[in-house]
């Protein structure tokens, strides 16, 4: 019972205890579900809970502030940044790379991937190389990039390239591979030949789970381009960082990770609601 | 029965199927089948659960191959699936990307067929379903029964000289599937198509069929042969009727024989 004052409060608030006795509900119980209202704000309450003991800790006294800037001085260094740093030129340059890099990668990992899925001889043929590529971990290859591409964009989006495109491929290849065996038969006696079944059976049944991949890959990415933006860079969100740690500037820096996670939460959000609207047969 | 019939449709000859596992070992799915379907007959392919029909059937469909013998429709040997082998399955094969009207156009689009005239051939199969107000439902939509008149709609726009039917209404409730007989039996009465259709409920083979084939356990061959004489168009009370009960009896005696047999190996 220890855990359920703060669900019991919530819906307290929301509509005054009824008389007559409902059927009980458990909310701590396996499975059960929650209201909507109450999903949204627990999932609040944990950021400001978070903030919360944070600012305690800094501003309390706790931490020395060489070590953690307190919330109230990360707000002002993140104005400072605005205000004199040109920090949203930063932001611009590392969204550019992410999406330059993802889409590069899209593009020849997605027909690779259908490819490898409907075809086995392909598969067998690629499939060996792919996955050994895919366990290279994308920022070991920085420094030979840097000596092959030098210091500019192309190693920046070649660093998001290498890390997105094997596993686009195998991710792709699996998903359309997993298609359902009766309806490509059904395609058969329908009288599709090998170019139908790919075009109007493959490709459609796996998109819903290209697009998924897609979506998984892009949060990746935004990982990569930070290593990459803290080698060998003079601008970029990870640039920013890296100079700011060299500052002691921990308040820059909480800012520039905190900027990174919103705008991965923000692109997830529009690749999932744009998702839901292309393949809405798929959420039936 | 095995000799060249003019009016044969389909037929089969010496078809058999041997499956092989994993070690080498052999299993033999199908005992070598002579069998003839003529145009315009409705036969039905009666048997227990695991006797190699469906293998059969998927072999006139191309989706198999037969370790012996061939397969031949209008006196063309049969060598892979076809737009002119139309197929219901048991399974609800619907693409559930595409709306009812669009998984009706699937083969007339695949054979490029003008627009118009796509439409104008759904809109007749859709009406003939009694699917009309349901054009744009998706198959997750539907209910199971709504879903195989789609299917067999789908396969009768490509308009197929034989249809090939997978006990397609296995998975259904006992009324639809009553409700669904009656129906597929309407459009046979009035289109006159050739049918071969699978299934192990005794009912509906008699219900359905001019020629009822009572396959034997496995490995499966045709132990039987029955016409079905009962007068068209039929009604539902004719399941009622000593002549229908009579055929019944028979066949039960059939199958069960099989049945027991089945399930003592």
């Amino acid at each position: 019972m220890a855990a359920t004052p703060p669900v019991a409060t919530l819906a307290g608030n929301a509509a005054p205890a009824p008389a007559v006795p409902q059927r009980r509900r458990r909310a701590m119980a396996p499975l059960e579900p929650v209201s909507p209202r109450a999903r949204w704000l627990l999932g609040v309450a944990f950021f400001v809970l978070f903030v919360a003991a944070w600012a305690g800790a800094t501003l309390g006294g706790l931490v020395s502030p060489t070590f953690l800037a307190s919330p109230l001085t990360m707000v002002k260094e993140a104005w400072l940044l605005f205000t004199e740093f040109g920090f949203l030129h930063d932001i611009g340059m590392t969204v550019w790379r992410v999406f330059g890099g993802f889409i590069l990668a899209a593009v020849v990992a997605v027909p690779l991937g259908i490819a490898m899925g409907a075809f086995k001889p392909v598969e067998a043929f690629l499939e060996p190389f792919v996955s050994f590529c895919r366990y290279l971990p994308a920022s070991a290859f920085i420094p030979l990039l840097i000596l092959w591409a030098g210091i500019g964009e192309t190693q920046k989006l070649l660093v998001i390239f290498i890390g997105s495109v094997f596993q686009i491929i195998l991710m792709v290849a699996v998903t359309v591979g997993g298609a359902r065996r009766d309806l490509v038969e059904a395609a058969y006696t329908l009288g599709a030949d090998s170019r139908g079944i790919v075009r109007r059976v493959l490709i459609p049944g796996a998109a819903p789970g290209i697009a998924e991949t897609l979506r998984l890959v892009l949060g990746w990415a935004w990982t990569y381009v930070i290593v990459a933006e803290l080698i060998g860079s003079s601008s970029g969100i990870g640039h920013m960082i890296t100079d700011s740690q060299a500052l002691l500037n921990t308040g820059q820096i909480i800012f520039g990770i905190i900027v990174i996670g919103v705008i991965g939460l923000v692109s997830d959000f529009v690749f999932k609601s744009v998702n839901r609207r292309l393949f809405a047969w798929s959420m039936l | 029965m095995s000799g060249v019939d003019a009016a044969s449709k389909l037929s089969i000859r010496g078809v058999s199927r041997t499956f092989e596992g994993a070690r080498g070992q052999k299993t033999q799915a199908l005992l070598p089948v002579d069998f003839e379907v003529r145009e315009n007959d409705f036969v039905t392919i009666l048997g227990p659960s695991g006797c190699g029909k469906s293998t059969l059937l998927r072999i006139v469909a191309g989706l198999d191959f037969p370790s012996t013998g061939r397969v031949l429709l209008d006196g063309q040997a049969v060598d892979g699936p076809g737009a002119d082998r139309g197929m219901v399955f048991q399974s609800y094969t619907l693409f559930p990307w595409l709306d009812v009207e669009h998984n009706i156009r699937f083969g007339l689009r695949e054979r490029g067929m003008p627009e118009a005239e796509q439409k104008e051939r759904c809109a007749y199969f859709i009406a003939k379903v009694g699917l009309r107000g349901f054009e744009h439902h998706f198959p997750k939509q539907l209910s199971g029964g709504m879903q195989q008149r789609t299917a067999i709609a789908r396969a009768l726009a490509n308009d197929p000289k034989i249809l090939l039917m997978d006990e397609p209404f296995g998975a259904l409730d006992n009324q639809t599937r009553v409700l669904m007989q009656e129906l597929l039996l309407g459009i046979w009465e009035s289109a006159r198509k050739t049918v071969l259709f699978v299934t192990h409920d005794i009912d509906e083979a008699i219900f359905m069929a001019n020629r009822v084939a009572v396959f034997s356990a496995r490995p499966g061959r045709i132990k039987t042969e029955l016409a079905v004489d009962l007068a068209h168009p039929r009604h539902y009370r004719v399941k009622t009727t000593p002549q229908f009960m009579e055929i019944k009896a028979r066949l039960t005696e059939e199958i069960r024989a099989e049945s027991l047999s089945a399930a003592a190996h």
